[in-house]
C-alpha cells in the first residue's frame, strides 16, 4: 500500500445532514495524472480537502504517499501541492511577492527549484510586480500553480482549474499538467467537464458522494456495450421532441449537432429509425452507429445510479 | 421568425484606456436562440451589461426589444428576463416563496402567480420540494427554476450567462429543453457557454475577440467557414489569433 500515492477505503464526509463523501475506494498509482470527474456537488471538493488534510474524514481511511491523513497530516503537507478552486492567493501581494512568501514558507528559495516553475512562471514574470488582485483569470491561474510548485511537492492536488475557463485557455492548462507529469509530480484533478477525461491517465466518475467507475479512459469507454446512434435533422426541437416519444426509446441526448440515443431492441436499427422519422415528415435525416464519448457513459452510469 | 429583437450598431465601451466592447454590430431575430460566444477577457460581460440596461454605452448605438439602451433602460429591464449562473434565487427561501417572489416583482398578479407556481411546479417536477429552502436543492434543479423563474413574466428576451456551468450532463440537457421550449414559444435566447456542444443547439453563434465579433454564423456554416468539424474547433481557431495571457 505505501507505494501507491493515494489510498482510501470507505471514506466518509458528512456536513451536517448532508453527506458528501459515502464510502469512497480509490487507488492512485504514483506519477499518474488522474483525473475526478463530476459535476458540482457530486463530491469532488471534499475527497480533495480530505485528501489535502484540510478537513478530516467522518469515516474510513485515506493516506497519501503512504501517510495516513489524520496522524501524519504533517509529513503529507510538505510533499503536496494545493490549488483551491477559488483564487486564494493574496490579492495584495504582487506576483513575486505571493511566489517569495510561500517559497518561505516552505524553507526554500525561487531559485532553487525554478526549472520546476520555469515554463509556467515565465508567461507571467514580465507582470512580476503587479498585485495578484489585478491579474486577469488566466495569469491568477498560472500564478496560484506556480505557487503549488515551488516547494517541489510529490503530489499535487489541483480543485477545478479549468472551471469557467474557455477552451483554448483550457487546452493550455492541460499542457502544463503533462508537462507537469513527465517531471514525476502525481497529479490529481477534479473537473466537471467530461471531455477532459481523455486528457488523464485514468478517472474516476463521481457523482452524489459515490465512485460511479474508476477506470483509464479508454477502458470506460470500451464498458459501454448498447449500440448508440448518432442522429440529426433539420427541425431539431421536433427530433428530440418525436425520438422521447418513441416508444422503442431507451435513451435519448443531445449531443452537440446530433441527438445520441438508445434503443431497446438491442441490435442495428438504423434503418428502423430512418424510417420512423421519415414518417414523421422528418427532413435532412443522418443516423449513423457511432463510438460512445465519456460523457454518454458518464449519463448511462447516472442512469443505473438511479 | 423575422422581426428583430436586438439591433446593435458600433456600440463601444471604454473603461479608462481599456476597450472592453469595440464597436460591435449585430442583430438577433425574435425567438432565435441566439449564442454569445468569446474566451474569457473577451468583452462578453460588459456587452451583456450594456445590453440588459445596467451599464451606459461609451458610443454607438443599440435597441433591445424596441427601447434604447441609453434613456430607455428600466423598460428594457421589465421586457426582458436574465440568468447567471452564480445568483439567480434566493437560497433562504422556499421553491415557491422564490416563485411568488419574482412573479411579484414582475408585477403579476395574485391570480396569475398562483396559476403560475402550481404550473412550474408540476413542469419542473418539484411538488415534493416546494417548501423546502433552495439552498438544500441540487444544483441543476435551482438552475431549472431559476430559468423559469427569469421568464415568468413572458420577456420578449431572456439573457442566460453560463447558465449551465457545472451542471451535470442529464440536467444540462434538460436544461437546453427548456430553453428550446421558450424559444418555440417565441421567446428570443441570448446565451453564453463555456461548453461547445452546447454551442451547437443555437441557431445563431457569434464569436468575441478582444472586444471584437469576429465571426456571426450559423454553427453549420460557420465550421464550414474555418474548415473544422466541431465548434470546439472553431473556437480553438478563432479565439487565439495572437497569443495572449
Amino acid at each position: 500500500m505505501t507505494n501507491l500515492a493515494i489510498k482510501t477505503e470507505n471514506l466518509t464526509k458528512r456536513y451536517g445532514s448532508l453527506e458528501a463523501l459515502k464510502g469512497v475506494d480509490l487507488e492512485v498509482p504514483p506519477g499518474f495524472l488522474f483525473g475526478i470527474i463530476g459535476p458540482d456537488g457530486a463530491g469532488k471538493t471534499s475527497l480533495i480537502r480530505t485528501l489535502a488534510t484540510l478537513v478530516l474524514p467522518d469515516g474510513g481511511r485515506a493516506s497519501v504517499l503512504g501517510h495516513d491523513v489524520v496522524a501524519e497530516y504533517r509529513s503529507i503537507r510538505n510533499k503536496m501541492g494545493y490549488m483551491p478552486g477559488r483564487f486564494s492567493l493574496y490579492q495584495d501581494l504582487s506576483v513575486l511577492e505571493n511566489l517569495q512568501l510561500f517559497a518561505s514558507i516552505y524553507d526554500t528559495t525561487i531559485e532553487k527549484n525554478y526549472h520546476l516553475i520555469k515554463d509556467i512562471y515565465q508567461q507571467i514574470e514580465p507582470f512580476k510586480h503587479r498585485r495578484a488582485g489585478q491579474l486577469s483569470g488566466g495569469m491568477k491561474q498560472k500564478l496560484a500553480l506556480s505557487c503549488a510548485l515551488i516547494h517541489e511537492p510529490e503530489i499535487l492536488f489541483l480543485d477545478e482549474p479549468t472551471t469557467g475557463v474557455d477552451p483554448v485557455s483550457r487546452n493550455e492548462f492541460w499542457e502544463m499538467l503533462e508537462d507537469l507529469k513527465k517531471k514525476g509530480i502525481s497529479i490529481l484533478v477534479s473537473t466537471p467537464y467530461m471531455d477532459e477525461a481523455k486528457l488523464c491517465d485514468m478517472v474516476a466518475l463521481i457523482q452524489n458522494g459515490t465512485i460511479l467507475s474508476v477506470n483509464t479512459p479508454a477502458e470506460i469507454v470500451d464498458s459501454y456495450n448498447t449500440p448508440l446512434y448518432a442522429i440529426k435533422a433539420t427541425n431539431k426541437y421536433q427530433l428530440l421532441k418525436d425520438l422521447k416519444s418513441y416508444s422503442y426509446a431507451a435513451s435519448v441526448f443531445p449531443f452537440g449537432e446530433y441527438i445520441h440515443y438508445t434503443d431497446q431492441r438491442g441490435l442495428n436499427v438504423v434503418e428502423e429509425l430512418k424510417k420512423h422519422l421519415e414518417a414523421n415528415n422528418h427532413s435532412g435525416i443522418e443516423v449513423v452507429s457511432i463510438a460512445p464519448t465519456v460523457e454518454d457513459c458518464f449519463m448511462a452510469l447516472m442512469d443505473e445510479q438511479v | 421568425m423575422g422581426k428583430t429583437i436586438i439591433e446593435a450598431n458600433r456600440l463601444s465601451k471604454i473603461f479608462g484606456s481599456f476597450t472592453a466592447v469595440n464597436e460591435i454590430t449585430f442583430m438577433v431575430k425574435e425567438a432565435e436562440i441566439f449564442g454569445f460566444l468569446g474566451a474569457n477577457g473577451a468583452g462578453k460581460t460588459t456587452a451583456i451589461k450594456m445590453l440588459t440596461g445596467l451599464l451606459s454605452p461609451t458610443s454607438g448605438e443599440a435597441q433591445v426589444a424596441g427601447f434604447d439602451v441609453y434613456n430607455q433602460t428600466e423598460d428594457i429591464k421589465r421586457n426582458i428576463g436574465y440568468m447567471s449562473q452564480r445568483f439567480s434565487l434566493y437560497e433562504d427561501l422556499t421553491v415557491t416563496e422564490n416563485i411568488e417572489f419574482y412573479a411579484g416583482i414582475y408585477g403579476l398578479s395574485r391570480s396569475r402567480i398562483k396559476e403560475k407556481t402550481s404550473e412550474l411546479v408540476q413542469k419542473l417536477d418539484l411538488g415534493k420540494v416546494q417548501n423546502a429552502l433552495i439552498k438544500s436543492l441540487p444544483l441543476g434543479w435551482r438552475q431549472k427554476l431559476a430559468f423559469s423563474v427569469a421568464i415568468i413574466h413572458d420577456p420578449k428576451i431572456v439573457f442566460l450567462d453560463e447558465p449551465t456551468s457545472g451542471v451535470d450532463p442529464i440536467t444540462r440537457r434538460q436544461f437546453w429543453e427548456l430553453i428550446y421550449e421558450a424559444a418555440y414559444q417565441g421567446i428570443t435566447v441570448f446565451v453564453t457557454t463555456h461548453y461547445m456542444d452546447e454551442a451547437e443547439y443555437c441557431d445563431r453563434i457569434s464569436m468575441m475577440v478582444d472586444g471584437k465579433i469576429q465571426a456571426l454564423d450559423t454553427p453549420e456554416l460557420l465550421k464550414k467557414q474555418f474548415d473544422a468539424s466541431t465548434m470546439h474547433e472553431v473556437f480553438v481557431k478563432m479565439a487565439r489569433p495572437h497569443e495572449k495571457i
